[in-house]
């Protein structure tokens, strides 16, 4: 009988041929572990008895909620990290050059076929590159470090082909949103989303990063996408024949198969404030805006923002908008400065921020306040998300969101 | 199991409402607990008794990966999160640190706060204003888990 993608990576991972609800050991490729749980982690780690970790070169720590700090506690949780590696051996360790997911997948600690846990619910993300990756507490994490394996039930897979051209001023944010829109909050809880079809592999990896990213707003364990030449490249590695075998079988079993046809999206935006309350943004036209931000670990990448500098190019931000952009890496940074998108934005009046989680994560760096609205290209709408509960958050692509900030309100690209 | 208190929340509550950010740098989960569902109910730290029970709807739990969210309600005595559905990385984390998270698709809908009820693990049944509702038993796995009080001890038993 056929596998599905993560049917196989989990199969070849444990040497035995899985099927969905089995519990199976996994022995983990690759772990990342971020600033704000680090405590938590070396506390329970030291709880369990473990006093060195299984695999130094498979630890990843990257400081990015908390850089540079805010609070007094943040510098806590940097020395806690900085000790926890040097008793370790740890050199694998990102103290202020990005977001986590953005700098696992773009310092190749990722490869096709890995099976890779990290203290983030969004460490979904690396299923871009055809990984098997979830997000897992950190006890679980502090588990991992002292044993190198974890048991996880082995998922039911959704697959979801996408086919033909989107249409202008359509990025793949919008199909995500629109997907987690037909799912719901809760449509793909325990389960795996496999994309495919002519329209994903059109995509560069970062859009299809975006989509991975945002797996976990239906409550998918993971997300994955079938390896081929693109991911060879950005990965800096050659697909063998196992890594080229890595798509759903014909006669693989599916929990369900969802098609949609590229030319019925259209901009959309997740409305306050739940990730699943989609609209398209034609219907939401003429709302006023307070802020808009651009960036995260699911829209802060070079095309997104060079995606926004085209649209401002020449304009400016409305009076009385903030416009918040965070490029997602350093590198991200030094390449959107490379090309002009950043100067281009700088001049539109927007407040480039360093690179890190940032406002995403509500710590810092242009928290809201009550009634306010902002329009967002981050993946969270929740409560109190940025700022406080009262703050009304739009989820939109970088295209949409740039358009929302020289308009002052939200209107189409 | 003895009787206990219910709290009730709604679909798709995310670990944010449970726990919101702010306050996941704060030493403790002891210090953090009295922030538990501010947004929604900011007395409820000082409501909860030891051996009430959270009811949830749908997918409760969801959102970021903070064990912190369990955390606070176990160290505020929560006896078990009863809810229609869970989310997975909340009911994952939830076992590790030993508070039983109970699946129970109709008892949610036919209760409000300040109702009572018990639970039977054992039995996988729930109590409420005198009717009993079926809940879904753990995976032996993830029984043994929570049996034991979580992973840590889990994890010392096999050492040993």
């Amino acid at each position: 009988m056929g596998q599905t993608v993560i049917e196989k990576i989990l199969s070849r991972n444990t040497g035995s041929l899985v099927k969905p609800g089995d519990i199976v050991t996994v022995s983990v490729d690759r772990v990342m572990i971020d600033d704000i749980m680090m405590p938590f982690i070396v506390d329970k780690f030291h709880e369990m008895g473990f006093e060195k970790v299984w695999d130094p070169d498979k630890v990843v720590m990257i400081y990015d909620h908390l850089v540079p700090s805010s609070q007094q506690d943040d510098v806590r949780h940097y020395k806690v990290g900085d000790r926890f590696a040097k008793e370790n051996g740890l050199e694998h360790v990102y103290r202020s050059d990005g977001i986590c997911h953005q700098l696992m997948t773009e310092e190749g600690y990722v490869k096709p076929g890995d099976v890779v846990f990290g203290t983030d619910s969004h460490t979904t993300t690396y299923g871009c590159v055809g990984a098997f990756s979830t997000g897992i507490g950190y006890t679980e994490m502090a588990a991992i470090l002292g044993t190198g394996t974890v048991w996880i039930k082995v998922p039911e897979t959704i697959k979801i082909a996408i086919d033909g051209r989107l249409p202008d001023h359509v990025m793949s944010k919008d199909v995500i949103l629109r997907i987690i829109g037909d799912l719901g909050a809760d449509g793909a809880t325990y389960k795996a989303l496999e994309f495919c079809g002519t329209t994903v592999e059109q995509m560069s990896i970062s859009s299809r990063m975006t989509m991975a990213n945002m797996a976990i707003e239906a409550g998918a364990k993971c997300a994955v996408f079938t390896p081929d030449e693109k991911t060879a490249e950005y990965c800096g590695t050659v697909l063998g024949e196992w890594e080229r075998s890595l798509s759903g079988d014909g006669d693989a079993v599916y929990d369900k198969v969802i098609t949609y046809d590229a030319r019925g999206f259209e901009p959309v935006m997740a409305c306050p404030s739940q990730v699943d309350k989609i609209q398209p943004v034609r219907l939401l036209e003429g709302t006023a805006i307070d802020q808009v931000f651009i960036g995260s670990c699911t829209n802060g990448r070079l095309e997104d923002l060079q995606a926004a500098a085209r649209v401002l190019k020449g304009k400016k931000v409305a009076p009385f908008v903030k416009l918040i952009v965070t490029p997602a890496s350093r590198k991200v940074y030094e390449e959107a400065c490379a090309c002009g998108a950043v100067k281009t934005l700088v001049e539109a009046g927007a407040i480039l921020t360093h690179p890190g989680c940032g406002l995403c994560c509500g710590r810092a760096g242009g928290i809201l306040w009550d009634n306010e609205k902002v329009v967002a290209t981050n993946n969270r709408n929740f409560l109190g998300r940025m700022g406080t509960s009262k703050v009304e958050i739009y989820l939109a692509s970088p295209e949409v969101a740039a358009a929302c900030a020289v308009a002052g309100k939200i209107v189409l690209p | 199991m003895s009787v206990g208190k219910i709290f009730k929340f709604h679909n798709d509550l995310d670990t944010d409402q449970i726990i919101p950010s702010q306050y996941l740098l704060l030493p403790s989960i002891e210090e953090m607990k009295a922030h538990a569902f501010e947004s929604l109910d900011p007395e409820f730290p000082q409501k909860v008794k030891p051996g009430d029970f959270v009811v949830g709807g749908e997918n409760f739990g969801c959102g970021s990966s903070r064990e912190q969210a369990p955390g606070v309600l176990k160290a505020l005595g929560v006896q078990a999160v009863v809810a229609k559905s869970f989310a997975r990385i909340f009911y994952r984390n939830a076992i590790n640190i030993g508070l039983p998270v109970i699946v129970c698709k109709e008892l949610p809908d036919q209760v409000e706060t300040g109702d009572e009820m018990e639970l039977s693990m054992a039995d996988g049944t729930a109590k409420a204003k005198g009717n009993t509702y079926p809940c879904t038993k753990l995976p032996p796995y993830m029984q043994q888990i929570l049996n034991q009080g979580g992973l840590i001890p889990s994890l010392n038993e096999e050492v040993i």
